[in-house]
């Protein structure tokens, strides 16, 4: 178990080895490579939501010059049936029908046939050449019409899953989720004070700005190279192999740089049709979407519906919870319904709960990862629903979290009793902070909740070569999204004992670094973290048999300190410590290079906990707020570099403000996205915003060498709430339905006779 | 598609280029010329990614006709190093984390120039009006600030 020790490299926020290049646009984003040679290929999307594939005819687009191919879903082998594993999994045939329709659309923007021409004019000429004959269906837009007995089926073969007995009708719920503890009814019956609500949150997207985007050149084997923007790259080869019904050897996949993610780039999309357009025309074939595809035809979040009923003693001890959760999936099965149910009452101890939850599809897209899947939106409802109960019994929200937080020892809702955990730290330091004592601004309301992500492990590769100089050159295969070269350099000099600065990290392609699962699930800095540790005490381990043998004694005479070989105390002092540098200068002569390798599958993330408090005031003129001041307190377990810490606190801080006070997919009644673009989908700015105060709480996660937890996810989870419930202290009138966008409280402060 | 002749200067160099009529400048900086720092988040002004200046001023490289480029001075943010090394605003962006993944951060740089061209010495409000036709999704814009912060102290005060 990490210990509070003084680390040399660890807890220091160095210049990242990627910046320089980041900074004078050099580095290469999935848009940004080209091809000697290629050619451009696009996507015909639906101009429906729910509609039967009549007839496609293609021989316009391919008559025009300039035109190499065109692709619709029946060129697409029969998928395999089966799971692929992993964020951004799910059922293969589904993956390979929402990549391409088959018979059938199933959202506005869903492909439906692809081109590639000499050049974007040409190839868009080509898409507006090619007619379909659809037969419209009347789309499915909401999830009490979709769950509605003799609703219209998204999918007539889709049976709910995990029901005691198999149904005997189809229907839009895909699957069901129970998950309980205790007896509610006798719960209830112990309290004095029960409060209940119903919450909505919308449909979100990640919104990351770079736009997905990949080459791809196949050769006259079959063989294919693609170039692409992806969270994954050894992910995105099985998905398109499987898809493809390809031998994953025959596919390599090279990550650009990428351009965000937050789980969106988790799943293919372009990939599999750039593969086959570059298979037909036997050119490189370039894609990339622009913003409208990206919001229309990629997977956004789950809107939600959520009701809560959750009692308490008159002290404050909860007796017992509720939750009934209905996660939209968009086309097909999917929705993070699991997390969800699993973390909506994660902070406390609760003798009593029970949770439902439903996987629903309608006619919207499907939905992929964003940020601790599931969570915001479960735990929206749950922490609203402790701030009323706070305010019911007249205790500080603060308080009334700490009377019920979850320890050491507690057992999580989802099964195991929890190790050394970070929640009464965060209670604790949001109480002592001077943002949550100060006067309140006038028209001000003060919020807080709390927040938490299960973080993961998963399967990590690392290599580390010692280059002839001592400089060394770390190969690993998890795309760094926000700066993890930056924290693997940190955590190979701590182990090694050498300057960061001599230190460089590769991400490998997929032939030349070892699998290694998505960047996701906060497990970069945890797992492929702990690769590198592994890798490098590999190298120490051989250094020392290295020097040993030069020296002539045994290695267990030897000791690694500060970068050198060193005799153990008692072994002959006279001996002169051997440099890393030293030693990769002789090894040519003790037996060759020096290469340390670890593979693993990463068990034990530590579990993430977090508190938000936000001063917010509300203009009861116009209902706009603004966000006075935010403050996010994490437990990092230990952060490696505690700059990059405090910016996953703040950038999911703003993601999760964004969702709250903004952010929503529009309908209208065919199912058309009113707002695909960002002047619409709005964003938070600059402008829109404070500071966000950080404070990084430190309770080290005992399985790892450092105490690394992870720290990407649990920040967009507690600010939803945060938001809601200083709004609802400002205005006095409780908000449930997300965004409070300025219409949206008007309408609830009119409503409350306000 | 008939093509045009375009003489225009970049980062300081004479530069030619044909494009077709409706091709946007950031197309042609990207696809023709192959300068890709200038990046591509939307194509339609909103996102900021591709802010060049044009004649010192800030515009959003894909709301410019690539033909309107002619006769007039284009910086990009190829343009701001030197060899003396990086502009003090690229330096504070790296010393201040101000970049996760990065793709906003081109733009985001040649936006700050603008300002500090213009504003040498900006308030915190100041410089958020002025980012504000700039999306950054990682960062939460705290960290974007402080480097901006820093970076005007930097250059009124050069070490």
């Amino acid at each position: 178990m990490a210990e509070a020790v003084d680390y040399k490299a660890i807890g220091t926020s160095p210049v990242r080895p990627d910046g320089v290049d980041k900074v004078t646009g050099r580095a290469q984003y999935g848009a940004d490579l080209n091809l000697p040679g290629q050619i451009y290929g696009k996507v015909l999307r639906s101009p429906h939501a729910h509609a039967r594939i009549l007839k496609i005819d293609t021989s316009r687009a391919l008559a025009l010059p300039g035109v190499y191919g065109v692709i619709t879903g029946q060129d697409f082998p029969e998928a395999e049936g089966g799971e692929i594993g992993g964020e951004g999994g799910g059922d293969v045939s589904d993956l390979a029908k929402n990549i391409m329709a088959r018979d059938k659309v199933l959202y506005h923007g869903h492909a439906v046939a692809a081109v590639a021409a000499k050049s974007l004019s040409v190839a868009q000429a080509a898409l507006d050449a090619i007619s379909v004959e659809y037969e419209v269906l009347a789309p499915v837009l909401d999830l009490e019409s979709a769950m509605a007995p003799g609703a219209t089926l998204i999918d007539p073969s889709c049976f709910t899953k995990n029901l005691p007995e198999k149904p005997t009708a189809p229907s839009n719920i895909a699957a069901v989720m129970k998950l309980g503890r205790g007896n509610v009814e006798e719960g209830f019956a112990q309290a004095d004070v029960i409060v209940e609500g119903e919450y909505r949150i919308p449909m979100a997207h990640q919104g990351y700005i770079e736009p997905h985007a990949c080459i791809a050149s196949c050769n006259e084997q079959g063989q294919a190279t693609v170039w692409c923007c992806t969270q994954g790259h050894f992910e995105f080869r099985a998905m398109t192999a499987k898809v493809l019904r390809m031998h994953i050897a025959d596919l390599k996949f090279i990550a650009s740089e990428i351009g965000g993610g937050f789980g969106g780039k988790t799943v293919i999309y372009l990939e599999p049709l750039a593969v086959m357009l570059s298979r037909k025309s036997r050119r490189p074939v370039k894609m990339a979407m622009t913003r409208e595809e990206v919001f229309r035809a990629t997977g956004p979040t789950s809107g939600t519906l959520a009701r809560i009923r959750v009692g308490a003693r008159k002290d404050g001890t909860l007796t017992a919870a509720t939750a009934w959760l209905a996660y939209e999936a968009g086309a097909y099965a999917g929705a993070p319904m699991g997390p969800g149910a699993m973390t909506v009452f994660a902070p406390y101890i609760l003798p009593n709960f029970a949770v439902e939850a439903f996987d629903v599809l309608l006619n919207k897209p499907k939905v992929a990862a964003y940020r601790a899947p599931g969570a915001p939106q479960s735990m929206y409802a749950m922490e609203c629903a402790m701030d009323e109960l706070a305010e019911r019994l007249g205790m500080d929200p603060i308080d009334l979290r700490l009377k019920n937080a979850a320890e050491e020892g507690t057992q999580a809702p989802y099964g195991p009793k929890f190790p050394a955990i970070g929640l009464k730290a965060c209670l604790n330091a949001a109480k002592a902070h001077p943002n949550y004592t100060r006067p309140l601004p006038a028209g001000a309301g003060r919020g807080m909740a709390v927040g938490f992500w299960f973080n993961v492990g998963m399967q990590s590769s690392a290599e580390v070569h010692i280059n002839e100089d001592g400089t060394v050159t770390i190969v690993e295969g998890s795309p760094d999204i926000g700066g993890s070269r930056a924290s693997m350099a940190l955590m190979a000099s701590e182990t090694l004992g050498i300057p960061y600065e001599r230190i460089k990290v590769i991400i490998g392609d997929t032939e030349s670094a070892g699998f290694s699962n998505v960047t996701g699930g906060s497990r970069t800095t945890f797992a492929t973290g702990m690769a590198v540790i592994r890798a490098c005490e590999d190298i120490i381990a051989q250094c020392k048999s290295r020097a040993a043998s030069t020296w002539g004694i045994d290695a267990d005479q030897v000791d690694w300190r500060d970068g050198a070989a060193i005799p153990a105390p008692g072994v002959n002092a006279a001996l002169k410590p051997l440099a890393l540098a030293d030693i990769a200068a002789g090894a040519p002569k003790t037996g060759g290079p020096l290469l340390g390798r670890a593979s693993l599958n990463a068990q034990g993330a530590g579990a993430g906990f977090s508190v938000n408090l936000a001063d917010i005031r509300v203009d009861p003129e116009t209902g706009k707020v603004d966000v006075l001041s935010f403050t996010a307190i994490q437990d990092a377990g230990k952060a490696i570099h505690p700059a990059y810490v405090e910016g996953q606190m703040q950038g999911g801080a703003v993601q999760g403000l964004g969702w709250a006070l903004n952010e929503e997919y529009i309908y209208d009644a065919n199912g058309v996205m009113q707002n695909a673009g960002f002047l619409d989908y709005r964003m938070p700015v600059a402008s829109d915003l404070p500071m966000i105060d950080t404070v990084i709480v430190e309770v080290p996660n005992p399985t790892h060498p450092y105490g690394v937890r992870g720290v990407g996810e649990t920040p967009i989870v507690a600010p939803l709430a945060t938001a809601a419930n200083a709004v609802s202290r400002a205005t006095g009138v409780r908000m449930r339905d997300l965004p409070l966008s300025p219409p949206r409280v008007l309408e609830a402060l009119e409503a409350a006779g306000r | 598609m008939d093509k045009i002749q375009i003489g225009t200067s970049i980062n300081g160099e004479a530069v030619e280029f044909l494009c077709e009529p409706q091709q946007s400048l950031l197309e042609v900086l990207r696809d023709t010329l192959g300068r890709t720092g200038t990046k591509e988040g939307c194509s339609t002004g909103d996102c900021g990614a591709c802010s060049v200046l044009m004649d010192g001023r800030l515009v959003c490289a894909c709301l410019v006709l690539a033909a309107e480029a002619g006769g007039h001075e284009i910086t990009t943010i190829e343009g701001l190093a030197t060899d003396a090394g990086l502009h003090p605003i690229q330096q504070k962006f790296l010393e201040h984390a101000a970049l996760q993944c990065g793709i906003c951060t081109p733009g985001l740089i040649v936006a700050t120039k603008a300002l500090l061209d213009r504003h040498p010495d900006p308030d915190e409000t100041t410089i958020r009006y002025w980012l504000a036709g700039n999306l950054c999704r990682c960062t939460g814009y705290d960290k974007i600030i402080r480097a901006v912060q820093d970076a005007a102290r930097s250059l009124a005060h050069p070490a």
